[in-house]
């Protein structure tokens, strides 16, 4: 029993060790993409605003994705040419943090290559605080934080590894992952330790789980709509003949076109959302085993709820007229933000029937 | 030229056209001119159109808060009681507004009912529309298949009967309902699509249905048992019970339960020490009136199920076995008494109530009364605190001090069972005339003063309390929780698209391939799959050897479709 014990302090110990560490790994990651930025912006490309002016000359609606061949050559296969619907700015992609400097990109790919590290001691982590408690480790807000930013983490990198498009959120996640370690670490922490009664249940990996990868990738749907935002008004300033500030043109040029931004956080916010609703739905199994009734209007019920209704408004929004665009993104961060206040708020401002072990 | 351009216009919305039922757009401004049934008209345009239901989506959420924030009668009634004492300015406005029960208030009523009917209005026409697409079959190609999201083209050799009929067995082949119109083929996929989509927004009606009845035909109640002690499930049986109010006593499913025992562990060690770790109780129970009898342990994720009705373990506590003797030493009380807990450590307090076959020391029937003050864990004299120091059992310690004269039970008025209405008793006192009051051990006895008898704290049982609960459609709650999942995977995943395939022979003989797709939502997915198609289709169509008079695909001016059709 005594020896046990020791283990587990142990395997607490290191969980702890491997957490800061993963800190320190994630600070050099956020030097190195600050590094990628300030390179980046040296090249002077303009990309953007030489698009736009030319769509104001000419109509440039028909855009060729396969190279042109020969007048007269023969196919070999059949090429698909795309069109983009009608009204809609034909915008090309910026080229990236680095902004095709070489700097910038080795700079870059140094950062992805420090949250690879890190997310593997982080993740290591997590693992080690499991194997002390010997369950879950999500019985407190402390275990969920740092669980909460390796799965964001995770689903970014998973995200590269499949050749999608979204270096540019290294910079924010790895700022945000920091700030949320940070708060776990101090304000949050928690020793390790069992669980009370009401957490025993298998429902803890089912429902706990599912509402920390739904978080954790809302999450890079909120970072997709933010920039979104950003990069559309200034796309709406140099399409109405403005110019836009030299930093803001530095950094929004180098951004995806915000219809790949916009597209980018529908597709992650609606691919969440059934899973967001599985959640909950989860949860009100787990309520019903535990708690006689299977919703009960427990403010994490509550703000569960509020949170489904508003990504189902956005959802419905980004299909109606007069709602798309703009509209409809400040949905999904209104939505993200209720996320958050059931996670923060309502664990620390209201009590109710998810009030355990120390917050 | 902008006469063409409308006419490509209509024969492109033609061809997208009902690749989704969603309401149309309807402008806000169109006022109704006339009468009732118009005003009728504009107002349910108005609450089945997308813009209302956002609205009301909106309201609904921004209506949740308040529950959120303010107590609620439906979670805790005592919370809101001490919020009204608390804050005496805003609580007459806040109940005014039914900001204490916001879920069942009125304008949350409102909020939700009004969804659901712009709901109903809206899926009702859309599954029609639905079905007769199912019927009916994917539209025929628009002129300028150029015009499309995706495009593409190719010269060959092969017959354009030839090219059709294979572009249709192919389509078929990979699950398109394809049909040939005229000197193209039509075809359309991701029917699911919909399916999911009028699957989850009924599925949505369902589990509204469901909550509201499982909330009208509750019950739901509590009752304290002690170990040893038995529930049979009638409604007198229950120590406060609530029901919805469609419910009828019959309702009750009849089986009963006896708490065999009771088992808590909690941490030892460590800065969580005294958090409970494991909390049963064993019971055994028996359905029916007279059913054979069962083991079970219920514990605090795991109810007792009986014919719907389920036992949730809710709290426990510890009773003392008290006995009282009186003046001639004749045993007049022996019960287990349950205190009831006030902080984490179980400090409990409660009452001993001595009612019947007492005599004091002269034979006059009295009656008598004890406060009680129990801690599992005593701190140990001079520690200066009477509080429990851990949940467990590990030193009893029983603090009495006691009344005599009349416990006020015989007017009728109910009392509460762990509070001593000391008004017409009088206090025991010691030799010293201080109040008389003693710490007892188990199997401790306190003598009474002047011969009126003693009382012993024989041993300790603990007690559990639990919940009974019945939710009627719970089940329909869940199929229409699994089916609304279902359904949003089905909307949300698959893509509706369509594509045609024109086969025709231009003017210099050979076969022109046109192929075209549209989809719901613009789709990197639809230019991959035409490209599959095409290149499937190209197989059987190889490009013809001949020069092709400067065909480049992206440019929409050449137009071999529309030279065709003449």
């Amino acid at each position: 029993m005594n020896l046990a014990a020791a283990t587990n302090e142990n395997l607490a110990n290191i969980s702890n060790t491997l957490i800061y560490s993963s800190m320190a790994v994630y600070t050099l990651a956020f030097f190195a993409h600050i590094a990628e930025w300030v390179f980046g912006s040296r090249s002077k490309v303009g990309r953007t605003a030489a698009a736009l002016n030319k769509d104001s000359a000419t109509d440039p609606a028909v855009k060729a994705q396969a190279a042109e061949k020969g007048g007269t050559a023969v196919l070999e296969r059949p090429q698909v040419v795309t069109r983009s619907a009608a009204g809609s700015r034909d915008v090309p992609d910026g080229p990236g943090a680095a902004g095709g400097t070489f700097k910038g990109d080795l700079w870059g790919r140094i950062a992805v290559s420090l949250t690879v590290v890190a997310f593997a001691v982080q993740a290591a982590g997590v693992v080690a605080r499991a194997l002390s408690v010997q369950r879950a480790p999500w019985g407190n807000m402390y275990e969920f934080s740092i669980t909460f930013s390796t799965v964001a983490v995770g689903a970014y990198l998973i995200l590269l590894a499949l050749r999608k498009n979204v270096r540019w959120i290294g910079l924010m996640l790895v700022t945000t992952v920091l700030l949320d370690l940070g708060i776990a670490t101090t304000t949050l922490y928690t020793d390790s330790d069992q669980l009370v009664p009401a957490l025993h249940s298998y429902w803890l990996w089912i429902h706990v789980s599912t509402a920390i990868i739904c978080g954790a990738v809302f999450y890079l749907g909120a970072v997709g709509t933010l920039l979104y935002l950003f990069r559309d008004s200034y796309e709406n300033k140099i399409a109405s003949g403005g110019t836009p500030g030299k930093f803001a043109t530095s950094v929004m040029e180098r951004l995806p076109a915000a219809k790949s931004l916009d597209t980018f956080s529908y597709r992650i916010n609606a691919a969440v959302f059934p899973l967001w609703t599985f959640t909950i739905i989860a949860g009100a199994i787990w309520a019903g085993d535990a708690w006689g009734r299977y919703w009960g209007w427990d403010p994490k019920e509550v703000w569960s709820f509020i949170t489904w209704v508003a990504y189902a408004a956005y959802l419905h929004a980004r299909a109606t007229a007069g709602w798309k665009g703009r509209k409809a993104a400040y949905l999904a961060l209104v939505a993200f933000g209720c996320w958050l206040f059931n996670y923060y708020g309502v664990n620390i401002f209201v009590t109710g029937k998810h009030s355990y072990a120390g917050v | 030229m902008s006469n063409t351009n409308t006419t490509d216009e209509r024969d492109l919305g033609q061809a997208g056209e009902q690749l989704s039922t969603a309401p149309r757009e309807e402008p806000t401004a169109t006022l109704p001119s006339m009468g009732v049934i118009g005003w009728a008209r504009w107002f349910w345009r108005q609450l089945t159109s997308m813009r209302v239901a956002l609205i009301l989506l909106f309201l609904l959420s921004l209506g949740a808060v308040p529950g959120s924030l303010i107590p609620q009668n439906s979670v805790d009634e005592l919370k809101v009681q001490t919020f009204k004492e608390a804050h005496t300015t805003v609580s007459p406005v806040y109940e005014k507004l039914q900001f204490f029960d916001v879920y069942s208030s009125v304008w949350f009523s409102a909020i939700y009912i009004l969804l659901f009917v712009s709901l109903i209005g809206c899926i009702v026409p859309r599954t029609w529309q639905f079905v007769g697409q199912l019927r009916g079959r994917p539209p025929g190609a628009p002129r300028k298949l150029t015009r499309l999201p995706a495009y593409t083209t190719w010269r060959t050799d092969a017959e354009p009967e030839r090219v059709r009929e294979v572009a249709h067995s192919l389509l078929r082949r990979r699950r398109f309902r394809s049909h040939v119109v005229g000197d193209a083929v039509a075809a359309e996929k991701g029917y699911l699509r919909e399916t999911g989509n009028l699957l989850f927004h009924i599925a949505l009606i369902v589990m509204l249905i469901a909550f509201a009845g499982g909330q009208l035909f509750k019950s739901e109640g509590g009752k304290l048992i002690v170990e040893g002690d038995g529930f049979a499930n009638t409604i007198t049986q229950y120590d406060d019970f609530k029901s919805g109010s469609l419910f009828d006593d019959d309702d009750l499913a009849p089986f009963s339960f006896d708490l065999q025992d009771f088992v808590g562990t909690y941490e030892r060690n460590g800065p969580q020490r005294g958090t409970p770790r494991t909390y049963e109780a064993r019971v055994t129970y028996a359905e029916g009136a007279d059913g054979e009898t069962k083991k079970k342990v219920i514990e605090v994720n795991k109810p007792l199920v009986v014919d719907g009705t389920k036992v949730y373990l809710n709290a426990h506590g510890y009773a003392p076995v008290i006995s009282v003797k009186d003046g001639k030493g004749k045993e007049v009380y022996r019960s287990a008494v349950p205190l009831l807990p006030i902080d984490n450590n179980v400090t409990s307090t409660g009452a001993i109530k001595v009612m019947d076959g007492y005599k004091d020391k002269n034979g006059k029937k009295s009656q008598l009364g004890f406060q009680a003050f129990f801690v599992p864990t005593f701190a140990g004299d001079g520690q200066g605190t009477m509080f429990s120091q851990y949940p467990g059992l590990d030193y009893p310690v029983l603090a009495l001090n006691g009344y005599y004269g009349s416990l006020g039970v015989d007017s009728g008025l109910p009392q509460n069972v762990y509070q001593l209405d000391t008004s017409k008793m009088k206090e025991f006192k010691d030799s010293n005339g201080d109040k008389l009051k003693k710490r007892l051990r188990p199997g401790e006895t306190m003598k009474l003063p002047d011969g009126a008898g003693s009382i012993t704290f024989e041993s300790v049982e603990e007690w559990a309390s639990f919940q009974i609960t019945r939710q009627p459609a719970s089940g329909w709650a869940l199929t229409g929780a699994v089916a609304a999942i279902i359904g949003l995977a089905g909307s949300l995943f698959i893509q509706r698209r369509r594509v045609w395939v024109r086969a025709v022979r231009g003017a210099d003989g050979v076969t022109v391939v046109e192929m075209a797709g549209l989809g719901r939502s613009e789709s990197a997915k639809l230019p991959e799959e035409l490209t599959g198609l095409a290149i499937a289709l190209h197989d059987e169509a190889p490009t013809a050897s001949g020069p092709d008079p400067d065909h480049r695909p992206d440019q929409p001016s050449e137009e071999p479709a529309e030279g065709a059709e003449k």
